[in-house]
């Protein structure tokens, strides 16, 4: 061997180092619930029961909920809120980065009112909303009506087709300044000297935008992005506070403690988590494949 | 294996625990959220401890009662002692009867016999007494008597299809006046328990049965369970605000008592709020039994409120048993029911003076929780809650006009049979 | 020329403020829910300000409940959830970041996947970890499980940080003579300050506001959260939900996090470009 391969053999053992305590950690608090989870999966099994009776079922569990509508639709529900909330966060959120970037005048006060909407737990937030929400007074329908964008109040929450849209709406407030926060990072990396070139050589603001802001954000972008679609697709607190457990809206996730906790469904219920952590799976494969050369 | 150890362990308790008695025991008892249900718990709790020489810690719980079945399961499933004593809502004790001590072989029949008996049937699981009834609740019509009187009505309705007529005349009429926000009735309609509480109330009320009958048969497809399902989608949108498919109690008693509902179902706690200091409407309104469906119909309430039982993983079940047995006690509920308005659980409570001049209501519609119906879950146990949601996710259906009330409960009845497979 | 300028800078204002409606609005309305009377929440049309402002029901939260106490366990749980995230995920970070070996990708990838799985689903298995530890209804059995969620997105956060740093400074302490986590602790953590106050920003709001986990492993007040505190909240019954009293709390929980911002906005903006230098 070389000094250079006992070199960086030695620099491998020191990164083996250096990981252990996290890998430690997530293997306690990850990689076992998880291997639990796994485990009960293949069982037939009610929390209910004292002592717990638990009977080997093989792939059943999976063979219901292959056959499970409320599955489908909570899947569909999943997909759709996942769709509309990351594109309306990845593009609300640029656009507030973008004009926090700038400076102005009150730069401060923009971007403390950016984590008011984070700060606030989920649980206390979406009850709020709910509140602001309702038909008959809440604050919603008022303003709306101030302003003359309909002329009833609506039954946000009441009416199918508004339903999840009107969570989605609840969704973005809260998680949009977190978006921005990730690409305002980015952004502020981007060296001013490029952008000053590009004026000198006479781009427009358009142009720089497409041309210097958006590949250069990129990374960041994309790191956003899978955070974010993969916080939406396991969406809980807001749905289950706002609609309970009702089909019109229900997440995956809901439908995973309806069956866990209220159902008492050890077994199913963990099929059912397996299902989300393999739909999810999927997607991070899928954006790690498209991130690869990022990661080098 | 792990049980046998729990067992050995809570017998090896049992035997320790009363060894040592008199040196008294800490004892950890569950109830209530904050405010005043907390500290009525805790005073009631204290006055025990004194008088038993015995230490009670009062643990509060989620006031959300999913958050807290939830947290109960977690602590039972794990077989932890750190609570000795819970308070469990009317429909758990089939859910969660695995859990607690059978108190028949601790109380005598005798003070069973002091209960109402139809909430003690609903603590009675396969013969096991799980609970001790603490206090009850039944749904009740709250109506504005200023109003009937406004549009020429002697008596508040006795049908549904009444209390409809009236709901929208009034409805029209205080439109009229300006009022555009006031509605005919509110209630709870969202996908959740509360519109199972609701719904079999409805059901109930035409001779539609209670969804799983006390055999355990399925009997919710039935053309009067139609019926009920389908008169109150009719009021959705016509007397009854769009988004009443949204309301959990707060949120119907948030219309009504700002003044803008004629006809209100809800629980017995509104009453006191209704009547507070500032109450837009306060003296303004009444109670009364829910309407029968159709003059051939009866008058049905669903049966709600919470009982006390004792955990099997107690290290001290002798002690905590007397502690249920004191808080569920003529005297402690009787405090309760002045300081609180609590509903009792005896029936001799209700001809209390004392208790009656506190809440002169209760001596008015003692005939409603004596008769109040059970939800199906002493007889669907375990699996209550997946027949309650079935229950509830198909009349929503029906609400909110996705499907009409026949096909619903058709499909309904096929969805229990496959819940209920070869038994409850 | 001047006119289009000003014109542009109007409309600039003008969507900063529409911005700044929609985010701040429903944290108004919280204030405003919180100043009315039980009665004032249900009236309709609906009143933008209250006729008397009820600061009472601000005292009333800390006299009902022992809020006071609330609010130091969540402190304290957030606060070493997210000192351990960091200080444990910036020596992962320095690994992933800088040093070749085999199997980096699949490491990269694993703490990825934990940050992904939905946390009902790991609720029992962690729950027999947190009594099995003996920690349950201690500040432990909160912090140690809240690392699920925050310590792979620091890793991943201060991972690009640190790629960001330029190899000269640290290859100079090298041939001076320093250990890698010298050089982790004197020339690399300085630089990575930007990162490590925004990842650990984002960890301690996610620690603070967590709710399924803090409802579970707690049973009283000692190691019991805002959040759930919160949730306990309820008025002569169960189903009264003492709605003023909630939003009173909810302002007094947000206010530390705009404050913790306020502090560290400085570090945060110079932080945050400070590490766009290029290398």
């Amino acid at each position: 061997m070389t000094k250079k391969g006992r070199l960086s053999a030695r620099r491998a053992r020191t990164a083996w180092v250096f990981l252990l305590p996290s890998l430690l950690v997530l293997l306690l608090v990850a990689a076992y619930p998880l291997w639990r989870t796994l485990q009960l999966s293949f069982f037939q099994v009610s929390i209910l029961q004292f002592p717990l009776k638990p009977s080997w079922v093989g792939l059943d569990n999976y063979k219901s909920l292959l056959a499970d509508p409320y599955w489908w639709i909570s899947l569909k529900n999943t997909a759709f809120f996942t769709i509309i909330s990351v594109i309306l966060e990845t593009v609300l959120g640029l656009g507030i980065a973008l004009v926090v970037n700038t400076r102005f005048s009150g730069r401060g006060l923009m971007r403390t009112a950016m984590l008011v909407p984070w700060a606030i737990p989920t649980v206390v937030s979406a009850q709020m909303w709910r509140w602001m929400y309702n038909d008959v007074y809440g604050v919603i329908n008022d303003l709306l009506m101030r302003v003359h964008l309909i002329a009833h109040p609506l039954a946000w929450l009441a009416t199918s087709r508004l339903a999840l849209p009107s969570i989605i709406a609840v969704d973005v407030w809260k998680t949009t300044p977190f978006m921005a926060l990730l690409l305002l990072a980015g952004l502020q990396s981007i060296p001013d000297e490029l952008y000053e070139a590009a004026t000198v050589d006479g781009a427009s603001a358009w142009q720089q935008f497409w041309r210097i802001t958006l590949p250069l954000l990129k990374p960041a972008l994309l790191v956003a992005l899978i955070f974010r679609t993969l916080d939406a697709l396991r969406v809980f607190d807001v749905i289950y506070v706002m609609t309970g457990t009702n089909p019109t809206t229900m997440s995956m996730s809901v439908y995973a403690r309806q069956q866990l906790v209220d159902f008492g469904a050890l077994g199913y219920g963990s099929a059912v988590s397996m299902g989300i952590f393999l739909i999810i799976a999927i997607f991070a494969a899928a954006y790690l494949v498209s991130l690869r050369v990022e990661i080098d | 294996m792990k049980a046998f150890k729990f067992l050995a362990v809570a017998s090896l308790a049992i035997a320790i625990g009363s060894a040592t008695m008199a040196q008294g025991v800490t004892l950890r008892i569950s109830c209530g959220a904050v405010g005043q249900e907390l500290q009525l718990c805790t005073d009631g709790a204290q006055a025990w401890a004194e008088q038993t020489g015995n230490k009670v810690e009062v643990v509060s719980t989620p006031n959300s009662t999913t958050d807290r079945l939830a947290l109960y399961q977690q602590q039972l499933a794990a077989g932890s002692s750190d609570i000795d004593v819970y308070q469990i809502d009317v429909i758990w004790p089939g859910i969660l009867s695995d859990f607690f001590v059978d108190l028949n072989d601790y109380v005598s029949p005798d003070l069973v016999g002091k209960f109402f008996p139809r909430i003690i049937s609903a603590n009675t699981v396969d013969g096991r007494l799980v609970a001790l009834p603490w206090f009850t609740d039944a749904g009740l019509l709250y109506y504005r008597t200023d109003l009937l009187k406004k549009y020429g009505y002697g008596a508040p309705p006795t049908t549904w299809s009444e209390m409809a007529k009236m709901a929208a005349k009034i409805q029209a009429g205080e439109r009229q006046a300006g009022n555009a926000s006031f509605w005919g009735f509110v209630f709870q309609g969202k996908a959740y328990e509360g519109l199972t509480c609701d719904a079999l109330e409805w059901v109930f009320s035409h001779k539609g049965g209670t969804i799983v009958d006390d055999k355990g048969d399925i009997t919710i497809n039935n053309p009067n369970a139609v019926k009920a399902i389908e008169q109150a989608a009719a009021w959705v949108g016509k007397i009854a605000p769009p988004g009443v498919t949204s309301y959990q109690e707060e949120e119907a008693r948030g219309v009504w008592q700002a003044g803008n509902a004629a006809f209100m179902r809800n629980w017995p706690y509104a009453w006191s709020l209704g009547n507070g200091k500032d109450s837009p409407i306060k003296g303004k309104f009444d109670v009364t039994v829910l309407p029968k469906g159709g003059s051939d119909g009866q008058h049905a309430a669903t049966l709600g409120g919470w009982q006390l039982a004792v955990s099997r993983f107690s290290k001290h079940p002798k002690e905590a048993v007397s502690l249920i047995v004191y808080l569920t006690g003529y005297n402690e509920q009787k405090r309760r029911a002045i300081k609180g308005s609590f509903l009792p659980t005896r029936p001799a409570l209700y001809k209390d003076a004392d208790v009656l001049a506190a809440n002169p209501f209760m001596g008015k519609l003692y005939d409603v929780f004596v008769n109040a119906v059970p939800r199906p879950s002493a007889q669907t146990k375990q699996k209550y809650n997946q027949v309650s949601s079935a229950f509830w996710t198909a009349v929503h259906n029906v609400l909110i006009g996705q499907t009409d009330a026949a096909t619903s409960l058709r499909m309904l009845e096929q969805q229990l049979k496959r819940i209920k497979g070869r038994g409850w | 020329m001047r006119s289009r300028s000003l014109i542009s800078t109007l409309l600039f204002y003008l969507l900063l403020l529409i911005i700044f409606v929609y985010l701040i609005f429903p944290f108004y309305w919280a204030i405003v829910s919180s100043l009315k009377s039980p009665n004032e929440l249900f009236e309709t049309p609906v009143r933008y300000w209250p006729a008397h402002p009820r600061w009472r029901n601000y005292v009333d939260v800390f006299t009902q409940q022992p809020f006071g106490r609330n609010l130091l366990n969540s402190t304290i749980v957030a606060g070493m959830t997210t000192f351990l995230s960091l200080v444990v995920g910036s020596t992962a970070a320095y690994a992933l970041g800088r040093f070749r070996f085999a199997g980096k990708h699949t490491i990269f990838y694993a703490v990825l996947s934990v940050a992904m799985f939905p946390q009902i689903s790991v609720l029992g298995g962690m729950f027999v970890l947190v009594r099995s530890l003996g920690v349950y209804n201690t500040w432990w059995a909160l912090i140690l499980p809240y690392m699920i969620f925050t310590l792979p997105f620091t890793i991943w956060v201060l991972t690009s940080f640190i790629r960001e740093i330029p190899r000269e400074l640290e290859e100079a302490a090298f041939v001076d003579g320093a250990s890698p986590l010298q050089v982790l602790r004197i020339v690399l953590l300085p630089l990575m300050a930007p990162g490590l106050v925004t990842a650990g920003l984002l960890a301690f709001i996610q620690a603070w506001n967590e709710f399924l986990f803090a409802l579970t492993f707690t049973v009283d007040n000692s190691a019991r959260t805002v959040p759930v505190a919160i949730a306990l909240f309820s008025g002569a019954s169960q189903y009264e939900l003492p709605w003023a009293q909630i939003m009173a709390a909810s302002v007094i929980v947000t206010v530390p996090l705009i404050v913790l911002v306020l502090i560290f906005q400085q570090r945060l903006v110079s932080g945050l470009t400070a590490g766009a230098v290029k290398g």
